[in-house]
């Protein structure tokens, strides 16, 4: 437990002290404010943080793996990974306190871009049920995210590699819902499933949302959905497995 | 300390090392040395638990470096081939970050940090970042960490590779000042740097260990011959070097012709010659014995290693 708390306060330590997170966050907050403000600038329009979160889930694809990507693969063309490795500290220890400190940097730009809730108070008067339902799935959402990241980092000493990589898979998790329409049967249902939540109908600006049949659907209607923060935890349980299994493949090689 | 036991390593079907024995002592400075691809980092990596062997017991201050590898972790200072670094840190930083991973509190970190920075003679950079210090400064900052926990056992692969000559001499002299109160592995394939650092070689080729001496031994060991630098006064070339010729144990007499020896020999009116004989002969006591019953001047009697170069080739080239 300490030496997660280690790792995590120097890689949050070293976020913040470069300028990669604060371009980030600003490329984040703009991006989601774009969408949130096309979402609630019509006449009628409702007092939601739906096109907000169609936005952010969007721009997680690529967000998600842009701040996971030097977190492994750094290490490994520095060479400090070697000295991680033979410091009486484990790899599970290492790949969790890396994956909380993209989370909390993460989180962190959430906290930033709640304004816009605040502005919906002062100006509409909107449910909160799917305000807040929608900011704990968005979290859960970027958890997945940032597992599938870091796992994409610990692949090559390339962070490019990495950036690719993990948004190669978080595209093809996005996409999937687009192929299973296509096939029939049980093939179908899995591929469905599957879909992590975002959708590419976010650039179609009437129809501003997540996908339909995704995990993020209910997050954002406001319903407290089981299923979907089970399969969030999952993913992000499973490709965090994965990294250390890559970690640990030097020992079979 | 280091206690390595029948050590196999395989990388998929290749062997990289086969059954490779040693142990290291308490206090021991013991030089690796080898070619290229021979082994060195492999076994280094696997004593440091960064790898597992594929066959064989490695123990460390009496941990198993398998079922007991963080216990063993605990107890090793390593500095790998390529200094690791974090760039975008202060020296202080990492140091600090370095202590915290190996488990000591802020109290015992604070205190050793100075008495370490001191040591590797960093103090004007203790708060620059690293990626601004020149090659041998970020050596001294990988030597620091590897001390910064009083490790029992300090193991170094290459550390003087890639610096300019002037740290080379420093670094080294550092190094020796560790072996005061370290056991220490240091891996090498420079040989004068070996010599000049470790009272005990391994040397390792294609995976195996070859020899396990003194460097002063290994030559005569070896090649079953000794050299010995002889000045003598009081007598003509010719009837020293056929009076010598007379021990059996004696296989080549002849002048030195190496400038400076010719020069002192100059200065001290001696006959500068070298004579190669067989190691097992006790040729030093009969040239001395030789030289003074025939009442010339024994000026100078001093037996001369083999340049470890030589040993080296023999050794590796010996299959």
């Amino acid at each position: 437990m300490k030496n997660i708390f280690i790792i995590l306060s120097k890689e949050i330590k070293t976020y913040f002290a470069s300028p990669m997170a604060y371009i980030v966050a600003a490329a984040y907050l703009a991006i989601t404010g774009f969408f949130f403000v096309a979402s609630v600038s019509d006449a009628f329009s409702e007092a939601t943080i739906r096109g907000y979160l169609a936005g952010a889930t969007f721009f997680m694809i690529f967000m998600s793996p842009a701040i996971t990507m030097r977190l492994i693969a750094e290490e490994q063309k520095l060479g400090t990974l070697e000295l991680l490795l033979t410091s009486p500290v484990k790899e599970a220890e290492i790949v969790i306190g890396k994956f909380l400190a993209s989370l909390v940097t993460v989180s962190v730009m959430i906290f930033f871009s709640l304004y816009f809730v605040i502005l919906l108070y002062i100006f509409g008067d909107p449910d909160s049920g799917p305000l807040f339902n929608g900011i704990f799935g968005l979290i859960l959402y970027s958890s997945a995210t940032l597992a599938i990241g870091l796992f994409a980092s610990s692949l090559s000493p390339n962070q490019i590699v990495g950036l690719v990589v993990g948004s190669g898979i978080l595209t093809s998790l996005t996409i999937i819902d687009f192929i299973s329409t296509r096939v029939s049967g049980i093939g179908s249902d899995i591929l469905s499933f599957l879909q992590l939540g975002a959708s590419f109908s976010v650039f179609d600006l009437g129809s501003l949302g997540v996908a339909e049949s995704g995990h993020f659907a209910d997050f954002s209607r406001g319903i407290f959905s089981l299923i979907d923060i089970i399969f969030y935890l999952s993913i992000t349980i499973i490709f965090l497995l994965l990294t250390i299994l890559v970690l640990e493949s030097r020992r079979w090689r | 300390m280091i206690r390595v036991e029948h050590f196999y390593k395989n990388y998929g079907p290749y062997p990289a090392v086969i059954d490779v024995s040693f142990e290291v002592l308490k206090g021991e400075i013991v030089g690796f040395l080898g070619p290229n691809g021979a082994g060195k980092t492999t076994t280094m990596r696997t004593i440091t638990g960064y790898l597992p062997p594929t066959s064989g017991n490695i123990t460390v201050s009496g941990y198993d470096s398998v079922k007991y590898s963080l216990d063993a972790r605990r107890h090793i200072g390593y500095l790998p081939e390529t200094v690791p670094l974090y760039l975008d840190m202060t020296v202080i930083d990492y140091l600090s970050f370095m202590g915290k991973i190996r488990g000591m509190n802020s109290k015992w970190i604070n205190q050793r940090i100075n008495k370490v920075i001191d040591h590797v003679r960093l103090g004007d950079y203790r708060n620059t970042l690293i990626g601004k210090l020149s090659k041998g400064y970020r050596q001294r900052t990988g030597i620091a960490q590897a001390i910064l926990h009083e490790p029992d056992v300090l193991i170094m692969d290459e550390p003087t590779i890639g610096i300019d000559p002037i740290q080379v001499v420093e670094t080294r002299q550092l190094i020796s000042e560790l072996g005061e109160a370290h056991t220490l592995l240091i891996s090498s394939h420079i040989l004068p740097e070996v010599s000049a650092i470790c009272p005990r070689v391994l040397v390792i080729s294609d995976g195996r260990i070859v020899a396990d001496d003194k460097p002063t031994n290994l030559s005569s060991r070896l090649s079953g011959t000794e050299r010995i630098e002889l000045g003598v006064s009081g007598v003509n070339n010719r009837d020293l070097i056929s009076k010598i010729r007379t021990i059996k144990s004696v296989i080549d007499v002849r002048t030195d012709n190496r400038a400076e020896q010719l020069d002192n020999a100059k200065k001290n009116n001696y006959i500068p010659i070298v004579v190669d004989a067989k190691t097992d002969g006790n040729s030093s006591e009969k040239i001395a014995k030789i030289v003074v019953d025939s009442g010339w001047g024994l000026k100078n009697l001093t037996p001369l290693p083999m340049s470890l170069e030589e040993i080296f080739l023999q050794l590796t080239q010996e299959k």
